[in-house]
């Protein structure tokens, strides 16, 4: 009789929320709050990961996105290393496709790619064995970004179901924008889209979103998410000056309701998109991001290393 | 205008049914070649293969000179013997730009000993096509240019244009243009529409080619002269030509079978080879281009065959060149997607690769009578073959087809009285 053996596992990687649906999101969410747990020990190290390799891949600046990666790998206990654009074979003209087999040579378990460019994550999951997530790539996608902050709006209002969220500002330059839009479809919360008409793309309402040019389409909100304001847009005439789109659309004391609470993917430009005083106000939760910014990966670390596909999981309770 | 390798010619027998539109033929005939023209035309048993005049593609990049690696003369041509083409006019903006008669004239000798169909020059209309001074434009036409192009960039400047379409009359040859309003379309590497907004590509914008193409069809008129626009895209763009034709302005249009048969869906796939300019439109100018290429409006069917190395294409979506091969497939692409569902008549498709673009740019039609030289391509119209990346004559695979299966096949070609293709499975 022939040796029974299991199919190997299919990949699984975090490209775009796109792929996911909501027991996916849920299951992420769940591990992360037991993750929380967990690290609320005196020693905050975990096994789960040991001997599993996790690597780094930063072609753009990144202080949170970076740093929380690799806290999360090394909390979990996996080797870790990041590879930033500069500084490495990069600078000397290496193709991404280069970068990405050379790494791959070395088995990582997991490739963690933020790239200025949409579609390389998908490049490197095509070339590699390896598990991608993707970090941010260009304005597509940031999917952890989306999870993190469903994670910290179920964490203030214990639901995500029938949550209203209004989502300020460029809307066009922005990945967080497009990922939290589709996420928030996932676990039914309804999303508005605030921002001149210059910064909300068109054709964006096809995500499932409503869109609004005055800044009044924030009072019905339970969840304020203010996007960062990007100096450099002033030289494409997207806006005419900082100054005349903070007076249309920066979230002063005055634009913020009692109960509201109001949210930032970071890094703030303080007095441009949100008013200091709201940035320090208790309604802000923006080092709560923070923190669930390294449970959340923690999560989807061990969602793609570890979790065995649906689709698999669902033949079996057939079986 | 057209530079084959010499006045030689095979002689063959092509038997089936014989489809000439333009000349109302459907019968099924015999065709004796003699020495490359065709000497007897005669009763033939019915059934087989469908013989019609070989096409005729107004649009191919054969990137050379400068970018041998992704396309020479002999390789371009030898796709396009294989696509069932008799002739091809090929694309200034190479490097160097060809500008002058001596690069000209470099290019037509090459042509003379490499070129197995074939093929036709175009000039740029202005020096390094960088659209400030206009390029001398009858030398040369005397050199051998098949008409005026600055393609690949628009020409920005309306002085310019107008000065190019009052100089470009001392010569016969027309400009063909290329509609896009750099400051609109800027940034831009996908239609402006909800596929864009969705995967936050940069968009481009319909407008970017029809505010162009209004402009340029309005100084076509004002100064009574012809222009052809090229790869048309958006359904705004078709109304405008449409508009002008009607006001007797001597325009014609080309559309490519890519945007005849995908939309900008075809993008959610990031694949490097959805990505061309002008860009994948939407549904509605989708069936735009198809109607105005079923009443002839657009009378045109172009490839834009724009090959790039395996590297340039194998980057992120937003970093990879403009751009698709489209030789090979086209009337595989276009009897799949257009005939056989119904969309489009087998006359129509053949009239529109075939007298359509010779007219447009004043070539002679292929025709299939006695006397004439033998341009003739020989179909298959139940072959189905899935088109894969070793199977292409063309140096590049870029195509926006792989892995597909198409239905109809390019058998023979016969090209100025040569047998210039003949596929293998070929009895």
């Amino acid at each position: 009789m022939s040796e029974l053996r299991a199919p190997a596992a299919p990949k699984r990687h975090l490209l775009s929320i796109d792929e996911l649906d909501r027991q996916d999101v849920e299951r992420i969410l769940e591990t992360a709050e037991s993750l929380a747990g967990s690290l609320e020990r005196e020693v905050k190290k975990l096994p789960t990961l040991r001997g599993r390799t996790v690597v780094n891949l930063f072609y753009e600046s990144s202080t949170r996105t970076l740093a929380s990666f690799e806290l999360a790998a090394k909390r979990l206990s996996a080797d870790t290393m990041s590879i930033r654009s500069a500084g490495s074979s990069v600078d000397k003209g290496e193709s991404l496709k280069d970068t990405a087999l050379t790494l791959a040579a070395y088995e990582p378990d997991v490739i963690v790619v933020r790239h200025p460019s949409i579609g390389a994550p998908q490049l490197v999951a095509r070339l590699t064995d390896a598990h991608v997530v993707n970090a941010g790539d260009g304005k597509h996608q940031h999917p952890t970004q989306a999870l993190l902050d469903l994670y910290t709006m179920r964490r203030a209002f214990g639901r995500l179901e029938g949550l209203q969220v209004a989502i300020v500002g460029d809307v066009l330059h922005s990945r967080v924008a497009r990922s939290l839009v589709q996420a928030l479809g996932l676990v039914d919360a309804r999303t508005v889209l605030v921002g001149p008409p210059t910064l909300v793309p068109r054709g964006i309402e096809a995500l499932g979103c409503t869109v609004a040019h005055d800044i009044g389409a924030v009072a019905d909100a339970d969840v304020v998410y203010v996007l960062r304001m990007q100096h450099e847009r002033m030289g494409q005439a997207f806006v005419p000056s900082l100054r005349e789109y903070t007076a249309l659309y920066g979230i002063t004391p005055e634009r913020v309701r009692v109960g509201q609470v109001v949210m930032h993917p970071g890094p703030m430009n303080r007095g441009v998109e949100i008013d200091p005083r709201v940035a320090d106000s208790g309604a802000a939760l923006v080092t709560d991001q923070v923190r669930a910014g390294l449970v959340v990966r923690m999560a989807v670390l061990y969602d793609v290393i570890t979790v065995a596909p649906v689709e698999l999981r669902e033949r079996a309770e057939v079986a | 205008v057209l530079v084959g390798r010499d006045g030689r010619g095979d002689s063959l027998t092509l038997e089936g049914r014989v489809l000439a539109p333009t000349q109302r033929i459907d019968e099924s005939l015999t065709i004796t070649i003699t020495d490359g023209v065709i000497s007897a035309i005669e009763p033939g048993s019915p059934g087989g293969r469908v013989i019609a005049p070989a096409f005729v593609d107004p649009h191919v990049h054969l990137r050379t000179p400068g970018r041998e690696d992704e396309e020479t003369i002999r390789s371009g041509t030898e796709a396009a013997a294989a696509g069932g083409y008799c002739a091809i006019l090929a694309m200034p903006n190479t490097d160097p730009v060809v500008d002058s008669s001596s690069v000209l004239g470099a290019l037509v000798e090459r042509a003379r000993e490499e070129a197995v169909v074939p093929v036709g020059f175009m000039a740029a209309i202005s020096k390094g096509q960088h659209g400030q001074e206009l390029t001398e434009m009858a030398e040369l036409a005397s050199a051998g240019a098949a008409a005026f192009t600055d393609d690949g960039r628009p020409v920005v400047s309306a002085g310019l244009l107008r000065r190019a379409l009052q100089y470009s009359a001392l010569t016969d040859l027309r400009l063909a243009l290329h509609c896009e309003e750099p400051s609109l379309s800027c940034g831009g590497h996908a239609h402006e529409g909800s596929v864009a907004a969705e995967l936050g590509i940069g968009p481009y914008p319909s407008t970017a080619e029809s505010v162009m193409v209004e402009r340029d069809l309005s100084l076509a008129r004002a100064e009574a002269r012809p222009i052809h626009l090229m790869h048309l895209s958006a359904r705004e763009s078709v109304a405008a030509l449409e508009h002008a034709q009607a006001n007797g302005v001597p325009a014609t249009g080309e559309v490519t079978p890519h945007h005849l048969v995908l939309t900008d869906d075809a993008v959610r796939s990031l694949d490097p080879n959805t990505k061309m300019n002008p860009p994948l439109r939407g549904e509605d100018d989708r069936e735009a281009l198809r109607d105005a290429l079923r009443r002839g409006a657009i009378a045109c069917v172009a490839t834009d065959h724009a090959p790039h190395a395996r590297q340039e294409k194998d980057v992120p979506f937003e970093e990879a060149p403009f751009g698709v091969t489209g030789l090979e497939t086209s009337f595989a692409a276009l009897y799949t997607h257009l005939v056989a569902p119904g969309i489009l008549r087998l006359e129509a498709l053949l009239e529109r690769m075939s007298a359509g673009p010779a007219r447009a740019f004043g070539l002679e039609e292929p025709r299939i009578e006695v006397g004439a030289r033998a341009n003739l391509v020989a179909l298959d119209l139940d072959d189905e073959w899935t088109v894969a990346e070793d199977g292409f004559r063309s140096l590049s695979a870029n195509s926006w087809l792989l892995g597909e299966t198409l239905r109809g096949r390019v058998v023979k070609t016969v090209a100025d009285g040569r047998l210039a293709y003949e596929s293998s499975g070929a009895p």
